[in-house]
């Protein structure tokens, strides 16, 4: 509670080096709140096996590693695929239900998935998680005066930005993207056009969770690769998604990296609290802009 | 209507029939053990179902009957929840006639299950449970804790790291009274033994990355760095300290609570070079390793944990007690157990003390590199033995009300 | 059509008396434990089954009830009944601070409120210095009630457990059927509609959002006595979903589902502890069930089967909002 009485500024440098790593942090809030909006901006599915998908990513990318022998550079095309087909798979039986329901039989479905999805990875391998060393020509780190940044924290960077970036590109600034964006404003009319809405959701939804397993893959040489990896992730996520607007693709990217950055800042000035600025972060937000700061609703 | 309503009242009475119908009272013919831990989450690693095998690995050494009456081990996962974990026991002691409850991870799990089996006189022999407040402020005179606890494993890597050099101590701390306790622990040997320390940091449990935490431990320019947390805590800042080039820069890593289950996890290209305590190691010697080989073969291959292993031995060691007592009666068996002294495969000399601690050797292991590592889980190596006697909290410094001060 | 007043009070006298017998054929412990979480479902249900407001954090109410009152008892010598009342008055006033933020949304931006404000509890719990952190707050002493009960002894436990449980149940059963359940229920159908018609509704939900809370509070008091303990079990976010999980099972926005749904999931935490493993499989698989193809739940699907065998053109609504 004191926290405040044993504050020391940092010297400037150290804050520098404080913040880069608060933006990498936010890189994976970015990629995992991206692929959230997606799914939610375009089929309204609050999708609560975000977490587990993300975890599947980290999983898929150390099991063909240590039973097919493919390494972490092709695991980063095949796990967000593997992964991303088994998404599909769970909209096309399970998730394709719920559309017609409330939005949030979506959320209690997703939430049982996600609940089987870790409880047969616990089973078989336990919770203390599995080894995934960084990629050979990653290792070690530059020496950047005021701190030491590895080099794979800076290829997490690189690689994330360009993701989202791109994603944000393809669905604001493409004919695919308006298509999508169209559907979700009205299936029929779009329908009408000649374009296949159910397989254009279930191809969107597979995206959208073959980004959380690319995020897992990314991670996967950095955190634990354990089963419950991404349980506890997954609520902060919500938290920036609800921050940024719900279903705004701008929002929860740049909502993602801010909030990686006040975290990372948290983290030097008072880093009891650095679990729960993003949720003090939410209430403020909702009773200043409801709607979130990019959102474009209320 | 009418039906209706009989319809729903039938249903809610079969309902609760199904759900808790009382079993007619067991009869007193067999000794029962019940093993309960975590089966399904965080902690089965530790103990699991291998506690249940070792738990019958000793029932079948002692010869499967006791007091003329057969041994039977059955078991439960509390599923880390209080709640159920003590309701669980209750069942156990009051209809199932269980006379000792075995291992017990999670440390409010232990202590809820302890105060049930203190107020029916039946015995807890905790082995994989770290909270040293179990034989602390919660102790009971049918309580025993049998392989570790956390002040012990504080206690025991602090002094061993500074006696071998290391003084200007940073700590990372979980930020919970747990993590607060063992940083508080280690702070106070390290200083009584010489050593200093130059900062600490309060991180919240399951915060996934440590690199800022990292950051401002390398700034700090300590020595050692102290990781007073647990589980995937651990694990993450060890990965991330490897990531930042810790270890090479030439700060060590002490784990306050490291088992070789999290060693597995890292690998040993991570983990190389980190310090930590434990009560069994399966490559110490000749008996260790025999024990290690027949666990194996019963259970899928896997190594014993010292948490396992404590069962076995704490188990076998109750038998022993039982036989002797030739009652079934939890205090006096107990009792009986205080008198002997304990030696099997992991502990030398070993009693157990008023307050139900079990004092042992305790012993001090650094991992080894990849290269000197020649066959699975060849991880360790021994750097130094802790006589009991200096391992765990003295009694004078005991909150336990059945020590007299 | 409609039930006469003489059914519903011998169905009434019929499950009192189950009630009353219970312990001697059960295993009192079950049975307390049973119940205090039937209160907590019935409370959960109360907001989502009659105000269509799904909250994913009414872990927080529940486990701080059961903190504070466990701390009353043990660091202040609360007498079980003052303690029961600290604790459910502290819910009680969370659940207007809560509510006060949350309603602001609604559907599912809602639930993830409700969810992150409970992790903010949660954190708390876990790192303020009265909870007893991992260890929680144990071996909590009961005192008499009255200076007259003596609550050790398991039986008078229960009936204590169960007198404190019926009045929240008749609470949450006035609640439904008053004059302001019509209006919950008319908010949770049509939202403008209620508004057209003059109703202030942010001030309903509000209130039945603190009245969901008081009660869910009023379970996790009684429970901390029941078990002398409280622990970081009880703020979660899991024991959030485990209470939407026995609603769902039971029937959402029937009277009796919640009761039921709890006393099927508390069976089966029972069971799965002897299994072994597989629990939280296990329970997804429940969760996905429930949502696809049971979405009535149990008392919602007898009702139905029942409603069909009388042909009468009523059938269970299928809820489509929640």
């Amino acid at each position: 509670m004191l926290g405040w009485m044993h504050i020391a500024v940092p010297p400037a440098p150290a804050l520098f080096g404080q913040l880069l790593i608060g933006l990498i942090n936010g890189a994976f809030y970015a990629m995992l709140s991206l692929g959230l909006a997606v799914i939610f901006g375009l089929l309204n599915i609050i999708n609560f096996a975000h977490g587990a998908q993300y975890m599947l990513g980290a999983f898929c990318a150390y099991l063909i590693l240590n039973y097919i022998g493919i390494g972490y550079w092709p695991s980063l095309l095949v796990a967000p695929i593997v992964v991303g087909i088994f998404g599909m798979l769970l909209e096309r039986f399970f998730i394709r239900w719920v559309y017609r329901l409330d939005h949030l039989y979506g959320l209690l479905l997703t939430f049982g998935m996600a609940l089987i999805i870790q409880g047969v990875f616990r089973q078989y391998y336990g919770s203390a998680g599995q080894p995934y060393s960084i990629p050979e020509p990653l290792t070690g780190g530059q020496d950047l005066g005021f701190m030491f940044l590895p080099n794979y924290r800076a290829w997490v960077i690189v690689a994330s930005s360009v993701f989202c970036f791109g994603t944000w590109f393809v669905i604001e600034r493409t004919r695919l993207g308006a298509y999508l964006r169209a559907a979700t404003e009205n299936p029929a009319l779009v329908q009408a056009f000649g374009i296949n809405v159910p397989r254009m959701v279930t191809l969107t939804y597979g995206f959208g969770v073959a980004l959380a397993a690319l995020a897992g893959v990314l991670a996967a040489p950095i955190y634990q690769v354990s089963p419950l990896m991404g349980s506890n992730l997954i609520i902060v996520v919500f938290a920036v998604v609800v921050i940024g607007g719900m279903g705004s693709i701008l929002g929860a990217i740049v909502g993602g990296f801010a909030l990686g950055i006040i975290e990372g800042l948290t983290k030097v000035f008072y880093p009891e609290a650095s679990s729960t600025v993003i949720f003090v972060i939410m209430a403020v937000v909702l009773l200043v802009k409801p709607a979130g700061l990019f959102g474009r609703t209320a | 209507m009418k039906r209706r309503s009989l319809l729903a009242a039938g249903f809610a009475a079969a309902l609760a029939f199904a759900a808790t119908a009382q079993g007619a009272q067991a009869a007193n013919d067999k000794v029962v053990i019940g093993v309960m831990n975590d089966m399904s989450s965080v902690y089965s690693y530790l103990g699991g179902m291998g506690s249940v095998v070792a738990a019958r690995m000793a029932v079948k050494d002692f010869g499967g009957k006791v007091l003329g009456k057969p041994i039977e081990v059955i078991y439960a996962d509390h599923q880390n929840k209080p709640d159920v974990g003590a309701a669980i026991a209750q069942k156990w002691f009051d209809q199932d006639g269980v006379d000792a409850i075995v291992d017990l991870p999670t440390s409010s799990v232990a202590i809820a299950v302890q105060q049930v089996a203190k107020q029916r006189g039946k015995v807890t022999l905790i082995s994989n449970g770290g909270s040293s407040e179990l034989t602390g402020k919660y102790c009971s005179p049918t309580g025993v804790h049998w392989t570790y606890d956390t002040y012990a494993l504080a206690h025991v890597t602090g002094k061993a790291i500074v006696q071998q050099g290391g003084k200007k101590w940073f700590f990372i701390t979980a930020d919970y009274a747990f993590g607060h306790q063992l940083q508080d622990d280690t702070a106070a040997v390290v200083k009584a033994s010489g050593g200093t320390v130059v900062g600490s940091v309060n991180v919240p449990l399951n915060n996934a990355d440590f690199s800022s935490f990292l950051l401002q431990a390398q700034q700090s320019k300590a020595q050692v760095i102290g990781l007073a947390n647990a589980g995937g805590d651990t694990v993450n800042s060890i990965k991330q300290a490897a990531e930042f080039g810790i270890v090479k820069g030439g700060q060590r890593l002490a784990g306050l609570l490291v088992f070789i289950a999290d060693v597995n996890a890292l690998g040993l290209q991570t983990a190389q070079g980190l310090m930590l305590t434990e009560a069994y190691y399966w490559d110490q010697n000749a008996q260790t390793r025999a024990f290690a080989k027949r666990f194996e073969a019963e259970f899928n291959g896997k190594v014993p944990t010292s948490g396992q292993a404590g069962v076995y031995g704490a188990v076998l060691d109750y038998l022993k007690a039982m036989q002797a007592a030739k009652t079934e009666d939890g205090v006096k068996v107990v009792t009986e157990m205080r008198k002997m002294p304990i030696n099997d495969f992991m502990t030398h000399n070993g009693h157990i003390r008023i307050d139900g601690r079990v004092i042992r050797d305790m012993y001090l292991f650094q991992v080894k590199s990849p290269q000197e590592s020649k066959y699975p889980y060849d991880y360790y190596k021994q750097l130094a033995v802790i006589p009991g006697d200096q391992a765990f909290r003295p009694l004078s410094e005991s909150e336990c009300p059945l020590v007299k001060h | 059509m409609n039930e006469t007043a003489t059914v519903r009070t011998v169905r009434r006298l019929i499950l009192f008396a189950v009630a009353l017998v219970a312990p001697f054929v059960f295993y009192p412990i079950f049975l307390m434990k049973a119940v205090c979480f039937a209160l907590f479902a019935a409370a959960f249900n109360l907001l989502i089954g009659f105000a269509g407001l799904l909250s994913f954090g009414h872990a927080a109410f529940f486990g701080s009830a059961s903190y504070v009152t466990a701390y009353a008892a043990k660091a202040w010598g609360f007498s079980p009944l003052l303690a029961i009342l600290t604790g459910t008055a502290v819910a009680g006033v969370m659940g207007v601070v809560f509510g006060w933020l949350a309603i602001r949304r609604k559907g599912i931006y809602f639930a993830m409120v409700t969810l992150a404000l409970s992790q903010m509890v949660y954190f708390y719990a876990l790192e303020s210095k009265y909870t007893g952190g991992e260890d929680g707050i144990q071996a909590v002493p009961l005192r008499d009630v009255f200076g007259l009960i003596d609550l050790n002894r398991p039986l008078t436990m229960y009936y204590f457990v169960l007198a404190v449980c019926l009045l929240g149940f008749g609470i949450i059963y006035r609640a439904i059927h008053s004059p302001f359940g019509e209006v919950l229920r008319a908010i949770r159908d049509n939202e403008p509609r209620a508004i057209s018609l003059g109703y202030r509704t942010e001030r309903y939900k509000l209130l039945a959002f603190t009245l969901s809370a008081t009660l869910a509070g009023l379970a996790g008091a009684t429970k901390a006595l029941v078990f002398q303990l409280a622990s970081l079990t009880d703020v979660t976010w899991q024991m959030s979903g485990d209470v939407v999980l026995m609603t769902l099972i039971g029937g959402l926005g029937t009277i009796w589902g919640p009761v039921v749904g709890a006393f099927i999931s508390i069976t089966m935490e029972n069971y799965l502890a002897e299994l072994g493993s597989w629990v939280t499989v296990i329970q997804g698989t429940i969760f996905v069930i429930c949502v696809l193809v049971f979405r009535r739940g149990v008392v919602g699907e007898i009702v139905q089967f029942v409603n069909r065998r009388q042909r009468q053109p009523r059938l269970a609504e299928e809820p489509r909002t929640l």
